[in-house]
């Protein structure tokens, strides 16, 4: 018999601002997370769009000090890595992991809320930088010489609200790997085996395993900073026998395998879209958590390609190392490539952003690969190549990814579906904008135009490049306009969703929409990664496929 | 097939679904290590990688500033000194902790209460004799700001003093709910954590002892 009386009527459940405020709920806390990331996420626009409109004809037209230039290219990188991209995906984790593993909530609710409260808090003080005599001017590395004090260095407070802020951002992190791992590791429900977890649990495990061991490092890099600063420290002084390198190796330490902590959890997002929207199982489930793993493996070994013009590193083993993560990251493309072979599209949003992720984020692996070869890299080092890489993997990666996420479990967060009109206009406009903005930036980068710079003289053949990469640049700002439009409209009279309209595979998709406090009145059987299609087709008893 | 046996029991207090009777797997996830402990472990992994952070610093500021320690600072960091006590009074409390433990475990609190409370005068005898040790360093010259040296020393000595200090407050917190008899042979998950914490400070501290004052 079809009919599986799985989930109980939907509650009415009103909450007002104080039950937010002080709520542990692991859904309410995970949708604080995004609406939080996302606010940041249009601070650091404007910051982007204020250094596109400088740079987008010769001279200085936005800014009439350069510094203030500097501070801006500064926080908007500080701003989109450590207060959008990190902590959205965290908040996504937090919203669909206990859901994932049939449980009621995270192992620990309230160092969740902690966890939460200190991203407000670290992204004011690093904006309160800008009343403190200028915010920190020193690129989002923040590389001694010009982060320390001395006559290259600003000597502001912002420098040092810089540090705390980060500090702080990094301890939420923390916090928040430790809850995901016991979570994962002790909450599953039973016959949630580790090996039927869904995919996005398998990223968020590998991903908190980084955070864990990653981040406490840039927090040793960035006390040293503030010693150095404020106590009369030499850690990085070179005229006192200290070592600026030093720094760079602390930071990139954490800072490499924090860019897998940027894009594993949108690598699981997709990787739960695609099954979904291709009514396929994901091509190759175990071949993928094998690969997550050594990705997060070999992601500790390849800090010191960020320095291989420093001189002060072997330059063999890490650009072979850098290479291997290609490996991986190929056999990931196989898995959703065959994921969607021969499948049943549906060409709905979450699906066409997955899409939007696996083509951009190929020309981020791409031009990846050219900078890990060492003699590439000498001649492309610190020019644009290296901005268009890293926004390819970042934007054309993680934030698709992100939006794949959000326009597919936006359903069961609030009860309503996103207009899928709205959903492709945005798609349409951020990925025309992404590639206009961020493509020109490789023709730049091989033209030798250096980054951080706040003008470029109008005969060194970069006029063109740059006023396309400024138009594109707005057109993301202008694709976030449906965007915001979509969730104004569809959170009052979007279409009702019902518990599961995509037809689900994952056990959230087995309760209401939104769930209930406790997250589950009962569960489907759980004999193979995709519990909810077996209860749909009556498969229970067999057993799984893996 | 019909719906019921579909059917799962509602949540049971460990907030867990229990199994009914069905084919449904009781959860391996059960029994092992609680989630507190667990927790705790993650949390001193994550330290272990802070101070690996400040090791790693120190070595390479080490290794390129010869003579080490610098002629003035010469003998300055004497292992047979004042600081010798304190590593003992350090090394003591890892083993009053662990009877605490012991204690606890057979359910003996009146032993538990007085190891808790050892431990908990021993770490702040060690956050007083590193205290005045500061002082007497500072009285030969020796400061932050004294080149690598003083600054890897201070810096690496203050943030394990930092940590002895917060694992004193949680012995403080253990040692008062102790006394409210919160805790018994099957309850006392909390103490477990904050004995591996200790433990984890004490083993940070015979590190930095050999490294600073012995290699």
């Amino acid at each position: 018999m079809a009919t599986h009386a799985l989930a109980p009527a939907a509650v009415t459940y009103r909450p007002g601002l104080y039950a937010w405020l002080t709520t542990t709920d692991h859904k309410k806390i995970g949708i604080m997370y995004l609406i939080n990331s996302f606010l940041f996420f249009l601070i650091g626009g404007l910051f982007a769009l204020a250094v596109r409109a400088e740079l987008a004809v010769p001279g200085l037209q936005v800014f009439t000090n350069e510094n203030v230039y500097n501070e801006s290219f500064s926080i908007h990188a500080t701003v989109m890595i450590f207060l959008f991209i990190i902590p959205i995906l965290a908040g996504l984790g937090n919203y669909t992991v206990p859901l994932m593993i049939g449980a009621p909530d995270m192992a620990f609710p309230r160092i969740n809320a902690l966890s939460f409260w200190m991203l407000p808090l670290g992204g004011i003080l690093l904006l309160s930088g800008f009343l403190a005599g200028g915010a920190a001017a020193a690129g989002w590395t923040s590389y001694p010489p010009l982060s320390s004090i001395g006559p290259l260095a600003s000597p502001g407070a912002g420098q040092d609200l810089w540090i705390v802020s980060l500090v702080l951002i990094g301890t939420s992190s923390i916090l928040g790997g430790i809850n995901f791992l016991v979570t994962i590791f002790k909450m599953r429900a039973p016959g949630m085996t580790l090996f039927r977890m869904p995919i996005m649990v398998w990223t968020m495990l590998v991903t908190s395993v980084l955070v864990v061991m990653a981040t406490p490092v840039i927090t040793s890099a960035l006390v040293m900073l503030f010693i150095d600063r404020n106590l009369g420290g030499h850690f990085y002084d070179p005229f006192a026998g200290g070592n600026a390198v030093l720094y760079q190796n602390i930071f990139w330490f954490y800072s490499h395998p924090a860019v897998y902590v940027m894009v594993l959890p949108a690598m699981g997002v997709i990787s739960e879209v695609l099954p979904v929207f291709s009514r396929k199982p994901l091509f190759g489930y175990k071949a993928f958590i094998f690969a997550t793993a050594a990705i997060g493996a070999l992601g500790f070994s390849v800090w010191a390609h960020h320095m291989f013009t420093t001189g002060a590193v072997f330059l063999p083993f890490f650009s072979l190392i850098t290479f291997l993560i290609a490996v991986p990251t190929g056999v990931k493309m196989f898995n959703w490539v065959f994921t969607l072979f021969r499948g049943q599209i549906s060409l709905s949003t979450p699906l066409i952003f997955a899409v939007g992720f696996l083509t951009m984020f190929l020309i981020g692996g791409i031009n990846g690969a050219f900078s890990a070869a060492v003699p590439v890299d000498f001649a492309l080092h610190d020019t644009y190549w290296v901005v268009a890489h890293l926004h390819y993997v970042l934007f054309g990666g993680s934030v698709f990814g992100l939006f794949a996420g959000i326009y597919y479990w936006f359903p069961k967060m609030t009860g309503r579906l996103l207009s899928e009109g709205f959903g492709k206009v945005h798609f349409v406009l951020m990925f025309i904008g992404f590639n206009l903005t961020f493509f020109p930036m490789h023709m730049l980068g091989l033209a030798g135009m250096p980054r951080r710079i706040a003008d470029y003289a109008s005969g060194a053949g970069w006029n063109d490049w740059n006023l396309a990469a400024s138009i594109g640049g707005f057109l993301i700002g202008v694709s976030m306009l449906p965007f915001l439009w979509n969730i104004f409209v569809s959170l009052r009279t979007g279409r009702i969703a019902g518990d599961d309209p995509w037809e689900g595979n994952t056990l959230e998709w087995a309760t209401t929409s939104p769930p209930p406090p406790y997250n589950f009145d009962r569960l489907p059987e759980i004999r193979s990664e995709r519990p909810v299609f077996d209860a749909r087709h009556g498969l229970i008893g067999h057993a799984a496929k893996d | 097939m019909t719906a019921d046996s579909h059917a799962l029991a509602p949540l049971d207090q460990t907030g867990l679904v229990a199994s009914v009777g069905s084919a449904v797997p009781v959860g391996h996830v059960r029994g092992g290590i609680s989630n507190p402990v667990l927790g705790m472990l993650l949390f001193i992994t994550s330290e272990v990688m802070f101070f690996a952070g400040l090791f790693a610093a120190y070595f390479a500021t080490r290794a390129q500033n010869r003579p080490w320690p610098p002629a003035e600072f010469d003998g300055i960091l004497n292992p047979l000194s004042l600081i010798l006590v304190a590593t003992v009074i350090l090394i003591t409390s890892s083993f009053t902790c662990q009877f605490a433990i012991w204690s606890i475990q057979r359910g003996d609190r009146r032993g538990f209460i007085r190891n808790i409370s050892v431990t908990f005068v021993l770490g702040i005898v060690f956050l007083l004799l590193q205290a005045y040790d500061y002082s007497l360093l500072f009285g030969e010259g020796m400061s932050m700001g004294s080149g690598p040296f003083g600054t890897t020393y201070f810096t690496l000595t203050g943030f394990h003093g930092a940590h002895v200090f917060g694992g004193v407050l949680m012995l403080g917190v253990i040692l008062y709910r102790g006394m409210l008899g919160q805790f018994s042979a099957r309850h006392h998950d909390a103490v477990e954590a904050v004995s591996l914490y200790w433990h984890f400070v004490d083993v940070v501290w015979i590190l930095l002892f050999s490294v600073l004052y012995l290699l």
